[in-house]
């Protein structure tokens, strides 16, 4: 075999956005040596594009918040099928993990006593965001890079892994090839995480960047790990849909927690038409209430714009399916109109939604303090990933791990906004925690040279056929059937269709080529990047159809209404010894009295 | 429907040995921006042309290029802003060692802030181990906070652009970051010497073209360097500064509880 270049560290966390950073700096602080590789360069993982705020109860707004309150919101938003034990682990420590933060440097918006500042936001009872304006996701990377690279790690920019590398059902180690030069590379570890982010390149529409394509969702598949809820997608009712260039981008949540409001071509609120039994209690019934909730009152309820995404978004779909959509295809999302409210609304607006403010100006022609935004829903996030230990964050394959959004188990049917940050800092440092544990309790596992060289050998294919077929063409029509099969709104006969697709677009992998030469060559890249796109694709709509009901994101037309049998199970995932995947449904473990007793409570 | 608008784009291509400009042509639609273009004729005509990106939404700082001769991020150049009668350029930063195509060799940044001394607070305020701020004392660090490290001041730099003055000159990305440490409310850290003798803020001259490219409109040149230059001064320049503290260090060396610094 040839020689590649061989990198040794005892935890290698594959990944550097926010879960990612954070995981390195506890595995470094607790004295292993550790690695981290980047897709791209350090500070421009995804996280840099979370808008709203970290959901933590630090109760600093309003004081009644607390773990409990949080934990049930975070149950109810997920339809009761989210694992309990993380959901309760993150609503416990998130306030921790915040100020964490702000001791290592970052700045958070403050409330008149000087304290971190929090915010409103759909389905959280209480303002519970610790914010920045409207760039959260900045000032967190940032702050956790800046902290990061004082901490003895190892960081290998612009590295995309290709396969996981396992001995005797442990993990071993990754291989991979950097982007400058497409040379391979093996580190051998022993721990993994894997904190890769999302699968949204999978989507026509997404708020997703060129680089969520599910590579740790795959990797953990293909080295034999278990996914968990890959048929719940969040689709943010609010992205941009004009012009077509930024179609997609969000819009912050935070929009409507400062008072914004939604309406359709008729000028009407048509959130308050539809508020689901299970909100009723606590959503605001009229205009007045609604206002008053977001200015902090704290005896008014939310009003229905701030209901859960998936909700909202539904709600979205129907107005515009309904002709009451907007001339581009959306509804109006205003923000605007509070100038009859509020003094010095212009002013407060670009205050509190700086990047929204800009956003809109530089690339949509429109001044957000003076007119309305048209939005539509658009692929944001997955619920579903690498089905892991909640304590420890650890998948089932021993010694691989997982934090963040390609990890699974708090969020259940229906992530609330806000909840993903604070899973990042919180998962981070328990895989953090308990990968460095591992890696001091077992030794390096042996690396299968020539498994190794059946991957580089498959990744150079695509060299050898010139004349195939365009990688870019395959992404775009598998983004085109993911988009219309596998989307908002699913019924079994299109998402079979959609598997059907799918067969044609593993053949068509098989035949792509590529011009050029391995210096960084984007178009190799994409072709590379197929693979995980089509797992995660695969795994999405297999696990859809298998879930024969409509709850939180995954709604089907064939099954509208909850279904008591599915009320109590979650979908499985796994690559079967014939190399088929395989999905079965599996029983919620059982919640212990005290927090059946919680989500009562705050019924 | 009337044909699509077509335009030239004037793209260089090469690696670390040379390169030239090679035109492509591409449809132009509606509030579309450079970086559509770049996709566009990299998924259709050029699979191998490299340029980075990731966020398209002016938010990760990557897809920083020069347009038109510019600095400027690709994402949020829009073509209806450019003049479509002639080819639009697009060039890779020239301050930064060329890797291919649109792409720059930018290792040298990182390396730069990490021989920045780190953030480092003051004891907690509260017994629960937090901290009290103003907003009104926190104004000015999030300006300098809202870096999306896009580079295109340094780009821009001519101490670092024209002079290549890499080794003695941090640039004005890395002055913005040491003001926003050192007008952070909580941080204890002294980089005042540091600020004059390794990282060359003397070099700068305030013509303030960081401040003319800054995606982020950060005032970097009036709002943190002539402040650090201030503090520089005070600490190097000041006469009655430098008495006054020649004369607490002579008191220190006679106190017999003298810590030692």
């Amino acid at each position: 075999m040839p020689e590649y270049e061989t990198f040794q560290h005892d935890v290698l966390v594959i990944g550097s956005g926010g879960a990612g950073l954070r995981a390195a700096i506890e595995a470094s602080a607790a004295g292993v040596s550790v690695g981290m590789v980047c897709k791209c360069l350090l500070g421009k993982a995804h996280t840099v594009m979370a808008e709203g705020g970290i959901a933590a109860a630090l109760a600093n707004v309003d004081d009644r918040d607390n773990w409990k309150v949080h934990f049930a919101d975070t149950m109810r938003g997920g339809q009761y099928v989210n694992q309990w034990r993380m959901a309760e682990l993150h609503a416990k420590e998130a306030p921790d993990r915040v100020r964490e933060l702000e001791a290592w440097g970052a700045v958070f918006d403050r409330t008149k006593d000087g304290r971190i500042l929090q915010r409103n936001f759909g389905g959280h009872k209480y303002p519970r965001l610790a914010h920045v304006g409207d760039r959260t996701g900045l000032e967190m990377i940032r702050t956790l890079q800046d902290h990061g690279v004082h901490q003895g790690i190892d960081v290998h920019m612009e590295i995309c892994i290709l396969a996981l590398v396992t001995d005797g059902g442990r993990i071993s180690g990754a291989f991979g090839y950097d982007r400058e030069r497409g040379r391979f590379k093996i580190f051998r570890a022993k721990a993994i995480i894997l904190a890769t982010g999302g699968i949204g390149k999978a989507y026509k529409i997404t708020s997703n960047s060129w680089d969520c394509t599910g590579d740790g969702h795959s990797l953990a598949y293909h080295a034999g790990a278990e996914l968990i809820d890959m048929e719940f997608i969040q689709f943010h009712p609010t992205g941009m849909v004009w012009p077509p260039s930024v179609s997609g981008m969000l819009v912050t949540e935070g929009v409507r927690g400062e008072g914004g409001i939604l309406t359709n071509a008729d000028g009407k609120r048509f959130m308050f038409d539809f508020i689901p039994d299970n909100y009723k209690a606590q959503t605001a019934d009229n205009e007045e209430e609604g206002w008053r909730y977001t200015q902090g009152d704290k005896n008014a309820r939310r009003p229905p714009d701030l209901l859960t995404r998936d909700h909202v978004a539904r709600c979205i779909v129907r107005e515009i399916k309904e002709g009451r959509g907007t001339p581009h295809g959306g509804v109006y999302l205003d923000i605007s109109w509070i100038k009859k409210r509020i003094p010095n609304a212009e002013e407060h607006i670009k205050r509190k939604l700086p990047s929204m403010y800009h956003q809109f100006k530089a690339l949509g022609d429109v001044d957000i303090t003076k007119e309305p935004m048209e939005v539509g829903p658009t692929t944001h996030y997955i619920m579903g990933g690498v089905h892991v230990n909640a304590d420890t964050q650890m998948s089932d394959v021993p010694g691989l791990f997982a934090a963040g959004e390609c990890a699974a188990g708090i969020n259940g049917a229906n992530r609330l906004g806000g909840n993903s940050l604070s899973d990042l800092i919180v998962f981070g440092k328990r895989a953090g925690e308990f990968a460095a544990k591992f890696a001091k309790e077992n030794q390096h596992g042996k690396i299968d040279n020539d498994k190794i060289d059946v991957y580089a050998r498959e990744a150079l294919e695509p060299f050898e056929n010139s004349a195939g077929e365009n990688p870019y063409s395959v992404q775009r029509d598998l983004q085109e059937v993911m988009q219309h099969n596998v989307g908002i709104v699913r019924d079994e006969g299109e998402m079979r269709s959609a598997l059907d697709h799918l067969k044609t677009f593993w053949e068509r992998v098989g035949r792509v080529g590529v011009i050029g030469n391995r210096d960084f060559n984007p178009g190799w890249h994409t072709a590379l990047d197929l693979k995980n796109l089509l797992t995660v694709s695969e795994a999405i709509t297999r696990a859809a159809l298998e879930r024969k009901e409509s709850r939180g994101a995954q709604f089907r037309e064939d099954y509208l209404e909850k279904g008591e049998r599915f009320s109590k199970v979650n979908t499985m995932i796994r690559k079967a010894a014939d190399g088929t995947m395989e999905v079965r449904l599996a029983p919620l473990p059982e919640m212990p009295d005290y927090l059946k007793q919680i989500i009562e409570e705050n019924k | 429907m009337s044909p699509q608008k077509q335009a030239t784009f004037r793209i260089w291509r090469g690696d670390r040995l040379g390169g030239e400009f090679r035109d492509y042509t591409a449809g132009v639609s509606e509030g579309m921006v450079v970086l559509d273009a770049v996709n566009h004729i990299q998924a259709t005509q050029a699979n191998d042309l490299a340029c980075r990106w990731n966020c398209k939404a002016g938010k990760c700082g990557s897809c920083s290029a020069e347009i038109n001769g510019l600095p400027k991020l690709m994402c949020m150049t829009r073509l209806s802003d450019l003049p479509l009668d002639q080819p639009v350029t697009v060039q890779p930063m020239k301050a930064f060692p060329a890797i291919k195509d649109l792409i720059t060799d930018v290792s040298w940044n990182f390396r730069v802030k990490k021989n920045i001394k780190p953030f480092k607070p003051r004891s907690p305020d509260a017994p629960d181990g937090t901290w009290r701020m103003a907003q009104a004392d926190i104004d000015r660090v999030q300006e300098f906070r809202k870096c999306i490290e896009c580079f295109l001041c340094q780009d821009v730099c001519h101490v670092l652009r024209d002079h290549q003055k890499h080794e003695q000159f941090t640039g004005p990305r890395y002055l913005i970051y040491v003001a926003a440490l050192e007008m952070h409310p909580l941080d204890t850290e002294d980089r005042i010497d540091e600020l004059r003798n390794t990282q060359g803020i003397g070099y700068c001259n305030i013509t303030k073209c960081c401040t003319k490219v800054c995606p982020e409109s950060i005032q970097i040149t009036d709002n943190a360097i002539i402040p650090l230059k201030e503090r520089v001064v005070d600490r190097f320049y000041d006469p009655f500064g430098w008495i006054w503290r020649w004369m607490k260090k002579k008191s220190d060396r006679q106190s017999p509880n003298a810590v030692k610094r």
